[in-house]
C-alpha cells in the first residue's frame, strides 16, 4: 500500500474508571474522527480497560525533542529540594 | 464422526432458533474476515461484532436446548444438527468473502441484521419467557453499538469514492432480494405473537425501514423495490452455500466429540 493513502494516525487515550484520568494507551488508524473513536473501542477496550476513550490525531502533538533531553531534563537530577518531602505533616493532613 | 442429533421442534423452540441460528451463522461468516479485514483495525471490529453474536447465540441455544429437554447443550445444538434443522435466514449463510461479495455486502448485512435484531430485543424484553427477556436486555446495548457500527461504513462507503458507491450499490442489489424474509410470518410467528413470546415478523418491518430510510439517504443509497422472492431459510431450506459453512463450522466437534477449550 502506498503510504500516502493510508488513514491518518491517532493516538488513543483511556480512562479506566470515573474520576481517574485517560492514560495513553496506543494508536491507530481510522479515516476520521468518528471512526477513530469506534475504533480504539473496538482495539483498545475489548476486555473492559474502560469507560471512556480520547483520540487525537498524532501529528498534532507537539514532542520535545529527544536530542535535547540533556538540557531540558538532566539538570532536575540535583534539585533533590523540590521534592516536597522536608516538611512535617500535621497528623490531620497525614493521609493527604 | 459424531451422528447429527434430532429435535423434539415445538413452535417456540422453532421461534427461539431461528434467532439464534440467525446470529451463530452471521458470526460464522463475519469470523472468516479473521486475518482478512482491509485493515488491522476493522479486522479486530469484525471480530468483536462475530464474537458478540456468538455469545448471544450461545445464551439462546443453552436455553432451547433447556426447553428441549432432551439433555442436548448448547454445543450439540450449534454443531450436530443436520443442515434442514438449521432455521436462520438465507441472508446470513451467504458468503461474504467469495462470489462476487466483498467488504460492502458485509457492512450492509452487518446493518440489515442490528436493524432486525434491535426492535426484536426491545420486543422480547416484555417477553413472557423470563430468560429470553433477560437474554434480550443484554443483547440490545452490543446490537446498538453494531447498528451504528455498521450504518456508519454504509454511509462511508455509500457516499465516498465512485467505486465505494459502485460496490456498496451493487451490494444493496445483491442483498435486498434476501431481506422480504426477514418479515415474511408463518404458523411459528403467529404462535409466539399469540402466546407472548416475542414479536412476529411483520412487526419489525416497519421499525427497520424506519433504521434503514436516514442511513440509505445519508448513503445516497436508494430503497429498491419490494421483492417478488422470498427465501425460505427461517423454515429449513437453505441455499447451497449452507452444506460448505456448516462443514467447516461443525468439524472441529465432528472429528472431536465433545472437545471443550
Amino acid at each position: 500500500m502506498n503510504p500516502s493513502n493510508e488513514w491518518p494516525l491517532w493516538e488513543v487515550f483511556v480512562r479506566a474508571k470515573a474520576g481517574l484520568d485517560h492514560k495513553h494507551c496506543g494508536s491507530l488508524h481510522a479515516p476520521d474522527a468518528q471512526a477513530a473513536v469506534q475504533l480504539a473501542r473496538d482495539v483498545y477496550t475489548r476486555r473492559q480497560e474502560g469507560t471512556s476513550v480520547w483520540v487525537v490525531r498524532s501529528n498534532q502533538i507537539v514532542a520535545s525533542d529527544p536530542g535535547d533531553k540533556a538540557m531540558l531534563f538532566d539538570p532536575m537530577e540535583d534539585k533533590v529540594y523540590r521534592h516536597p518531602t522536608f516538611y512535617v505533616l500535621p497528623l490531620a493532613v497525614d493521609h493527604l | 464422526m459424531t451422528a447429527s442429533i434430532a429435535l423434539t421442534l415445538t413452535a417456540d423452540l422453532r421461534y427461539l432458533l431461528r434467532i439464534a441460528d440467525t446470529g451463530l451463522v452471521h458470526a460464522q461468516r463475519l469470523a472468516e474476515w479473521c486475518g482478512h479485514a482491509p485493515v488491522l483495525e476493522e479486522d479486530i471490529a469484525l471480530a468483536n461484532l462475530g464474537l458478540d453474536l456468538l455469545g448471544q447465540a450461545r445464551a439462546l441455544l443453552a436455553h432451547a436446548a433447556k426447553l428441549e429437554g432432551s439433555g442436548h447443550d448448547e454445543d450439540a445444538l450449534a454443531f450436530l444438527r443436520d443442515e434442514r434443522d438449521y432455521f436462520n435466514f438465507t441472508l446470513v449463510e451467504l458468503p461474504l468473502r467469495r462470489g462476487g461479495a466483498d467488504f460492502a455486502d458485509t457492512q450492509l448485512r452487518c446493518l440489515f441484521v442490528a436493524a432486525w435484531l434491535l426492535p426484536l430485543w426491545q420486543g422480547l424484553g416484555t417477553s413472557r419467557d423470563r430468560d429470553l427477556a433477560a437474554i434480550a436486555g443484554k443483547a440490545a446495548k452490543e446490537t446498538r453499538y453494531h447498528l451504528a457500527h455498521a450504518a456508519d461504513w454504509v454511509v462511508r462507503l455509500g457516499d465516498g469514492s465512485d467505486e465505494s458507491m459502485r460496490r456498496m450499490r451493487a451490494a444493496l442489489a445483491r442483498a435486498w432480494p434476501y431481506g422480504a424474509e426477514l418479515f415474511d410470518d408463518d404458523e411459528v410467528d403467529a404462535a409466539a405473537a399469540e402466546s407472548g413470546l416475542g414479536p412476529r415478523a411483520s412487526a419489525l418491518r416497519e421499525p427497520w425501514l424506519q433504521t434503514l430510510r436516514p442511513v440509505f439517504a445519508d448513503a445516497q443509497l436508494t430503497m429498491p423495490a419490494a421483492s417478488a422472492f422470498t427465501s425460505r431459510g427461517k423454515r429449513g431450506v437453505h441455499s447451497e452455500h449452507m452444506g460448505p459453512l456448516l462443514a467447516e463450522m461443525q468439524s472441529l466437534q465432528r472429528a472431536f466429540p465433545g472437545g471443550v477449550w
